[in-house]
Parts: structure tokens; C-alpha cells; sequence
């Protein structure tokens, strides 16, 4: 992992880097006279770390009586990647619209770079990054009209904004597609397209929920790698995801949230640390009743999921030793995020 | 408990601009059959009514029908054209493509949006009725250069039906939805409103029950403009109109709010 000023030294050191290319003109162009600060003035406010890019405090919100997000403290600081894990229902989704004043906040505040929501929802919007859960790509348009249509509900049109799209093109390896149609793109374009739109105001901050699902390794590789790229850049990414190894290969830090609480929050190496056995062995349901069968086994954590149990323990040669000389067949790995996982938010299948 | 956020007055910004060019640029990509429904149809009503049902029934008002006609599908058109857009099309950029939604990760907020919208729907219909004119004046069914000045009447008045239109598509939870408010909104007060047959000829209630609608309001100021004379009371007409449009336009944003924002 690099450090703040490496990763600098690192993003300017790149060639196509997209924050050579030339500035945009102000966003600014509101009736009322809200004053939308510049994306490109806070290069140096990033580095120094004192502001945190996101801080959300005692967060709540309740859909007809039952608490969908029930007491969110989180401080995010310039440059992180941040993942937010939880089951389907835990939270994530809403707690990332409240971000971005897609839902009303029932108590408690949110604050994106200094500001906070919903008084300045379009100042924070302006220095954000959105890419959304569900494809929101407009069919109708070409991939570069995508580009120039989004850019201009930036207030950015003229040769700069031609640049940054071709930059952007590129970065997302659509430059062949750029006068296709929407619906004749794969999955895996239509994503680094969104992504590649969501960077077109060159944001401080990219909100990402469930970008890599559905997609196939391949697609899922490049957009981590153009994920890595922006953390190296110093950009904050706030990220959900089912993926337990994707949260683990990218986030510096993980708030695993269930039922609306967050029930720990820590870099994924800590995590695995903190709540788990080092080693994890596996076998099957038929083999796993002989074992348990047995009451003179050693003492160790056992899950079943489906139908293959867990052994959890910082002793793997004894339990195995046992299981060989029972002629039990068997794997063991190293312990990981989703063991985390499924210890914090249990194993029941969740709808 | 929950913090009301949105206040009651939309305050949509400039930003609405770029939203409806937006709509443009769709628009021009699909101009041919677009332009063949909003204007080709009530051309073919002009022709049909006119030419057929003109010969039965001679003068109105002391105009050829062909004219009386003439000056009311203007009007009619620019309400269908600009409450199809305010209903069908802007229902699919809210619930179907989620263009919205796309545009709520940017500096836009729903109040421009559903500006836009209403702008928009207003746009599609002024084009409709401007077309419409084009081929009645080449009909020389129009009086004089006054015509011209019923264009921002029409404006106004297609702003009106596409944010009643908004509010309806607010609320709808498919596209079947709108065949309720075609049904009972929009076809009656197309028959009660003069467009077809003088208002004046009907007893004093359905008067009454017209000019409490918008559209017999447009179609008392765009008749004379079209045939060379001025319309009397013209801001009592404008005014009605305008309250129509600007409580649909507050009603939509609000509700459009209430939908998308929870």
C-alpha cells in the first residue's frame, strides 16, 4: 500500500494522468447564487488529513417503524477506500443515499467535504462521483453522448471537456465503442462506462454501490485495477459490495453493518484478526457427521453452511492430524473477510 | 421525527437547461415519427373535420368552420402533444430508464428536473402548434401576423398541461395509469371547450364546467388572434391558465419529491 505522498508522487508520474489535462471552466451557474467550489482547489487540503472527506454521526432512518439505519457514526478520511459490507437489507444502500441526499436523514448528520446534507446537496454533488447500483446509462445516447450529456449537467461542455472525454474513453478502454449504442455494450463496458461518467467532474469522492456485480473476473479485474488507480490518485471511494474478496483486495478499511449498526469496523487484516481462528478447514456434511460423531475431538469452532462445515482454529495440524487418522477428506486455508463475515452477521440466508 | 426537507416552492435553478437540451437531443434523433404523431394527426383532423363536416355545417361564428376548426386544434394539439411528453415520455425517465436518477448524482436537483420537464413538455407542444399553423396559413385558413402572437399563448398553455401531466405520471405506477386522466380529464375537456363546436351554443352549467378548465381559456384567445380580430378579457384567461400551471408545476415537484426522494 502506498503512502499519501508516494501515491502523489505516483499519480503525477503517470502518462494520460487526468489531472494534467486542462481545468473546466466553474460549475457554477445557480439562480441562487451558491457559490460550487472547484474541484481541482483541494489537492492540497486532501493531503494534509485533517477534515475527514465523510463523517456521519449518530445516522438514522426509519421506514414506517423500523429502524433501516439505526445509529451510523463513521469518519472517513481524505484518500481512503472505504467498504461498507453487510447483508441484503443490513443498510448499505440507504446509508449511501443519505450521502448523497437521496433520502431524507431521520436523525443524526452527514457531512461530504466540510458540507453537509441536505443544506448543500448540490455543492456536494458537484464534487462527487456516483456510480449506481443499477444501470442508469442513457439508451438513447451513444457512450461518447453519455460523456457530453453528463458533463453538461455539470455546467462542462467546450474542447476541454472533449479531452477529458477522450482521456476517459481511454481510461475505461471504450475508445473503439465510442459511437455505439448503449445496448449494444456487455456488462462489464456498461460499468467502466459508469465509472468512466462518474468521473467526468474529476470528483474528490466516488460512491460506489455494487459496482462489480454481475460482471464477469475479467471485467471485475479491470475495474479494480481502475478503482486502485484512483486511490493511488488520492481519491476517496466508498464502496458495498457481496464480494468478500473484493472488499478485502481493495479497502484500507471495512464498517461491516447489520440490521443499520455498524458491528465492526477495521482494515480487513485487523478484522480477520480480531474475529477469527487463523485457519479454517473444510468438509463435507458426511464426513463432518463422523467427526462430530466423535466426542474425543479437539476443541474447536465448527459452522455449517449448506452442506459443508467449517473448522475454525489456530491449530490446524491437530485437527487435521485427527481427521487423517479418521480418513476424513478435508482442505484447509487461511481464515478470511467472509469468515468474518458470516461469524458477525451470522448464517442465515437473509431476503 | 422525520425533518421536513422540501419546501413547499420549487426553486429550480438555470441548471434545468442542460436537462432539457438533453431531451432535445433525444427528441432529434427520433424527430421523423415524433413529429408525424404530434403534428401529422391533427393536421389530418384539420382536413378530415374541416373539409367533411364543413360542407354540413357552413359558417360558425361567422367564420368558415374550416378556420373555427383550425384555430381549436392548435390548441388541442399543444395540450395532447405536451401531456403525452408530461406522462409517457417522462415516465420513462423516471421509472423505466432511471435518467432521473442518473441526474440526482450530479448538481441537479429534482426541482430543476421537473422544471425541465414542464419546459419541455411546453417546447414539444409549441412545435406542434407552430406546424400546425404553418399548414393553416398555407390553407389560407389565418387572418393576419396576429397568429403569431398566439405561439407564446400556446406556450404557456403547453406548460400548463405538461405539469398537470407531471402530476399525474407522479403518481402512476404504469403506463396504464394514464388512460384515466386521457379518459377523464383531457378527452372531456377537449369536447367542452369550444374547439370543436362553439361553447356558447351549450347550457350555462357545462359553460360554467368549461371555463373552469384551462384549455376553453387558450381557445378564447388563440380563436380571435387566428382570424384577425382581439380577444377580449385576455388576462383573466391568461390568469387562469397560469394558476393551472404553476399549482400543477408546484404539485408535481412535490409528489415527484415524495416518490423518489425517501
Amino acid at each position: 500500500m502506498l503512502l499519501p505522498a508516494q501515491a502523489r508522487d505516483h499519480y503525477r508520474a503517470m502518462r494520460n494522468d487526468l489531472a494534467d489535462a486542462p481545468d473546466f471552466p466553474d460549475p457554477t451557474m445557480n439562480m441562487h447564487a451558491e457559490p460550487v467550489p472547484s474541484a481541482q482547489d483541494t489537492g492540497v487540503s486532501r493531503s494534509a488529513g485533517t477534515a475527514p472527506a465523510i463523517a456521519m454521526t449518530g445516522l438514522r432512518k426509519i421506514y414506517s417503524g423500523v429502524p433501516v439505519v439505526d445509529g451510523i457514526d463513521l469518519s472517513i478520511p481524505p484518500g481512503e477506500f472505504f467498504g461498507l459490507l453487510g447483508p441484503n437489507g443490513a443498510g448499505k444502500t440507504t446509508t449511501l443515499r443519505m450521502l448523497l441526499g437521496l433520502t431524507p436523514i431521520d436523525a443524526g448528520s452527514v457531512r461530504v467535504l466540510g458540507m453537509s446534507i441536505p443544506e448543500h446537496e448540490r455543492e456536494i454533488r458537484a464534487r462527487l462521483g456516483v456510480v449506481p447500483q443499477f444501470d442508469t446509462l442513457d439508451p438513447d445516447f451513444s457512450v461518447e453522448e453519455n460523456l457530453l450529456t453528463y458533463a453538461s449537467y455539470f455546467g462542462q461542455s467546450g474542447p476541454a471537456l472533449k479531452q477529458r472525454i477522450d482521456d476517459l474513453l481511454d481510461l475505461a478502454n471504450l475508445e473503439a465503442r465510442r459511437h455505439a449504442r448503449i445496448n449494444t455494450l456487455s456488462g462489464g463496458m456498461k460499468r467502466r462506462l459508469t465509472l468512466a461518467r462518474a468521473l467526468i467532474n474529476r470528483p474528490e469522492v466516488v460512491i460506489l454501490d455494487e459496482p462489480t456485480t454481475g460482471l464477469d473476473p475479467q471485467a471485475r479485474h479491470h475495474l479494480w485495477r481502475q478503482l486502485r488507480r484512483l486511490r493511488e490518485r488520492g481519491v476517496t471511494l466508498v464502496l458495498t459490495t457481496h464480494y468478500m474478496e473484493e472488499a478485502e483486495e481493495l479497502c484500507d478499511r471495512i464498517a461491516i453493518i447489520d440490521a443499520g449498526r455498524i458491528i465492526a469496523c477495521d482494515s480487513p487484516q485487523a478484522l480477520i484478526a480480531a474475529h477469527v481462528e487463523p485457519w479454517v478447514i473444510s468438509l463435507n456434511a458426511v464426513s463432518a457427521r463422523r467427526f462430530i460423531a466423535d466426542p474425543s475431538m479437539l476443541p474447536a469452532r465448527m459452522l455449517e453452511i449448506a452442506d459443508t462445515w467449517l473448522i475454525y482454529t489456530a491449530d490446524p495440524a491437530a485437527v487435521r492430524a485427527e481427521l487423517e487418522s479418521a480418513g476424513l477428506p478435508h482442505s484447509t486455508r487461511a481464515a478470511n473477510l467472509e469468515d468474518v463475515f458470516l461469524k458477525l452477521t451470522g448464517h442465515d440466508l437473509r431476503e | 421525527m422525520s425533518r421536513v426537507r422540501h419546501p413547499l416552492f420549487p426553486r429550480p435553478s438555470l441548471r434545468f437547461i442542460p436537462v432539457w437540451r438533453r431531451n432535445l437531443r433525444v427528441w432529434r434523433k427520433l424527430m421523423l415519427p415524433s413529429l408525424l404523431g404530434n403534428f401529422g394527426e391533427p393536421v389530418l383532423y384539420l382536413l378530415a373535420f374541416g373539409y367533411g363536416f364543413g360542407r354540413l355545417v357552413g359558417e360558425l361564428d361567422g367564420m368558415s368552420y374550416m378556420v373555427f376548426i383550425a384555430s381549436g386544434i392548435i390548441c388541442s394539439s399543444a395540450m395532447f402533444t405536451a401531456s403525452f411528453e408530461g406522462m409517457y415520455s417522462a415516465y420513462t425517465r423516471m421509472a423505466e430508464q432511471n435518467t432521473w436518477l442518473a441526474m440526482l448524482g450530479t448538481p441537479l436537483t429534482l426541482d430543476d428536473i421537473v422544471f425541465a420537464e414542464a419546459v419541455w413538455a411546453a417546447t414539444k407542444g409549441l412545435v406542434s402548434a407552430a406546424a400546425i399553423l404553418v399548414v393553416a396559413s398555407v390553407l389560407g385558413l389565418v387572418a393576419d401576423a396576429r397568429a403569431l402572437l398566439a405561439l407564446p399563448v400556446v406556450f404557456l398553455a403547453a406548460f400548463t398541461f405538461g405539469s398537470l401531466a407531471l402530476v399525474v405520471t407522479s403518481v402512476a405506477r404504469s403506463y396504464d395509469f394514464f388512460l384515466y386522466y386521457f379518459t377523464l380529464a383531457v378527452t372531456p375537456m377537449l369536447l367542452l371547450s369550444g374547439v370543436f363546436f362553439p361553447l356558447q351554443e351549450m347550457p350555462d352549467w357545462i359553460q360554467w364546467l368549461a371555463l373552469s378548465l384551462p384549455l376553453a381559456h387558450v381557445v378564447e384567445i388563440v380563436r380571435p388572434l387566428m382570424t384577425g380580430t382581439w380577444p377580449t378579457q385576455v388576462a383573466l384567461h391568461l390568469a387562469v391558465i397560469f394558476i393551472y400551471g404553476a399549482v400543477a408545476l408546484v404539485a408535481a415537484t412535490t409528489l415527484i419529491h415524495r416518490r423518489l426522494i425517501r
